[in-house]
């Protein structure tokens, strides 16, 4: 007998490796189930409602029907933007600051903080501004912008602490040994080194914020109208899906239903773009 | 013929990590325009050594150090000097090549001129030019300036640290085992490079190679275990060391 010729035992081994493969196959196309039925179930029932009214009107009054969603997605934009303008810069200082300037007793401490920070519920967040703010002040965008910042503030600090120690110590030595002070290492090497790499990490802290729902229940409340200014209650988005899907109307909830398409849509089209950033910045390091 | 003028003075120098001495009372002078080399077993202190010059040591955690080292008749150590400016004056290439991540070669090179505040981009590409040229590299590149300096050859990376650290015109270059990650052609071209450099800069260079100690330097200090043991003109400490450690070491029964 030649020595390499299977023996019995090679061909229940070859098949049973077939079979384990099958049930791979089987349990990955099972994982897509959800996405696909999501996906689908919201295109189906969110399509028919999409139109330029839709991006641009106020919700009408249920017995009407038609409308639209504009004041939420002006609010949405308005709020997020307003919490990004001050959370990624927060953010990333201090996510500058804890790995930069690790020995420092601050930095430990700051660390500390957002570590627990990152583990705080999101409407405890939101109960948390609405008794700092909301019950002085009233509803408003900027108590809602609030409490997104804080919501994004660990996020962004961890992702930029977590991307600059990726850089090798070395790094930082030949920085510094031309001279360099240490912030100009960490604005002039540090920050343009691992650039695409940050900006990942803000526009995924972007995704999650413009999804939350329960802190601005809180704080910015919502709006049939589009709000006159920032310290007006503020309809957003989530907000809106939420109140318009409870509401047992059937044109509020096929207003909601395309206003939950329009956020799906957005979400994938941020993780589509940090990918492809992510795929060009390698590519571009490889080279 | 003239005579020797002291660029660098080290006064009982001692370095600390914690509470640890590593480096033990080392005093020594380097003449301008001279290459002197660093050898020694691995753990004796080299790198400790050097980092000393520059003011790097205490950039580690815990780490510090007493005595004083004179440069040009200031001491880097006194209360009032500045590390930053201390840097300006001593380079310092390191073992593995480290261009900055994502950086051009081009601004590479152009980033500590850009700290010294020269903006003009005729001046830069001038400047520029020149540290590569005198870097050997500047045939190599000169058509891919705008490639990350990530992209090219270990030897060729090499080169370009080296060329990074000439721009800003410093009077001390400190090398930590430049040439311990290289090939043997790209370790000649820069040991060449080092023999053409001391025309201008005064070089101490660490190297485990003995070989490339004779070959380009013209003093050699061997410590160990922290201390310097012998301090010669390069071609004595080869052909007749006078303590007989040296000798041990050079004719390779311990280390
Ligand atoms: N970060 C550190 N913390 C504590 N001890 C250190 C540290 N770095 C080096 N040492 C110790 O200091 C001593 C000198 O180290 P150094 O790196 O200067 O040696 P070296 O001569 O450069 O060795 P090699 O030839 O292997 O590079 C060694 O005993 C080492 O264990
Ligand atoms: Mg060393």
């Amino acid at each position: 007998m030649n020595y390499l010729s299977p023996t019995p035992r090679d061909f229940y081994r070859k098949y049973f490796s077939h079979f384990m493969m099958g049930i791979l196959a089987l349990l990955s196309c099972i994982a897509l189930v959800p996405f696909i039925a999501i996906s689908f179930f919201i295109i189906q029932k969110g399509w028919d409602g999409l139109s330029l009214g839709f991006f641009t009107e106020i919700p009408a009054p249920p017995a009407e029907g038609g409308g639209g969603m504009g004041n939420a997605l002006l609010g949405s934009a308005v709020i997020v933007g307003m919490a990004s303008l001050l959370g990624i810069p927060w953010g990333m200082g201090a996510g500058i600051f804890m790995s930069e300037y690790p020995g420092q007793k601050l930095g430990r401490i700051l660390r500390f903080t957002i570590d627990l920070l990152t583990t705080v519920p999101s409407i405890v967040v939101g109960i948390f501004i609405y008794h700092l703010v909301v019950i002085h002040y009233g509803f408003s965008a900027f108590a809602g912008a609030l409490a997104l910042c804080v919501i994004m503030l660990p996020i962004v600090a961890k992702s930029t602490e977590e991307i600059l120690r990726l850089v090798p110590q070395h790094i930082r030595e030949a920085g510094l040994a031309l001279g360099l002070p240490r912030w100009r290492v960490i604005i002039n090497i540090l920050i343009p080194g691992t650039y695409s790499m940050l900006i990942t990490g803000v526009i995924l802290a972007i995704a999650r914020i413009a999804g939350e729902t329960a802190p601005l229940l809180f704080t910015s409340l919502g709006n049939q109208f589009y709000a006159q200014n920032l310290s007006e209650p503020t309809s957003t988005l989530p907000v809106q899906i939420y109140e318009f899907a409870k509401s047992g109307f059937k044109e509020l909830e096929s207003l909601a239903w395309s206003g939950a398409l329009v956020l799906i849509v957005f979400v994938f089209l941020v993780n589509l773009t940090v990918r492809s950033i992510l795929f060009l910045y390698k590519r571009r390091m490889e080279k | 013929m003239k005579t020797d003028t002291v660029l660098l003075q080290i006064k009982n120098l001692k370095a600390y990590f914690s509470s640890t001495l590593v480096l033990k009372d080392i005093s020594l002078d380097v003449s301008t325009n001279k290459v002197v080399a660093l050898i020694g077993p691995s753990g004796c202190g080299k790198s400790t050594f050097i980092r000393c010059l520059n003011r790097m040591h205490e950039e580690t955690p815990e780490a510090h150090v007493q005595g004083e080292v004179i440069l040009n008749k200031q001491n880097i150590y006194a209360p009032s000097a500045d590390p930053v400016l201390i840097r300006r004056k001593v380079g310092m290439v390191f073992q593995k090549p480290n261009p900055f991540p994502g950086m051009s070669i081009f601004d590479n090179v152009a980033l500590g001129l850009r700290l010294l505040g020269i903006r003009k981009r005729s001046v830069l590409e001038e400047k520029v030019h020149s540290s590569l040229v005198q870097a050997a590299l500047w045939n190599e590149v000169k058509n891919i300036l705008k490639r990350p300096g990530t992209s090219l050859s270990g030897g060729q990376q090499q080169r370009l640290c080296i060329a990074r650290t000439l721009a800003t015109t410093p009077s001390v270059i400190l090398m930590d085992e430049p040439t311990s990650a290289l090939d043997p052609v790209s370790t000649m071209r820069i040991e060449e490079l080092i023999r053409h450099l001391v025309q201008t800069v005064t070089v101490v260079i660490v190297t485990h190679n003995m070989q490339q100690a004779s070959r380009i330097s013209d003093n050699t200090a061997f410590l160990l275990n922290g201390e310097l043991v012998e301090y010669e003109k390069t071609s004595r400490l080869f052909t007749n060391p006078s303590d007989p450690r040296t000798e041990q070491y050079i004719t390779g029964r311990f280390g």
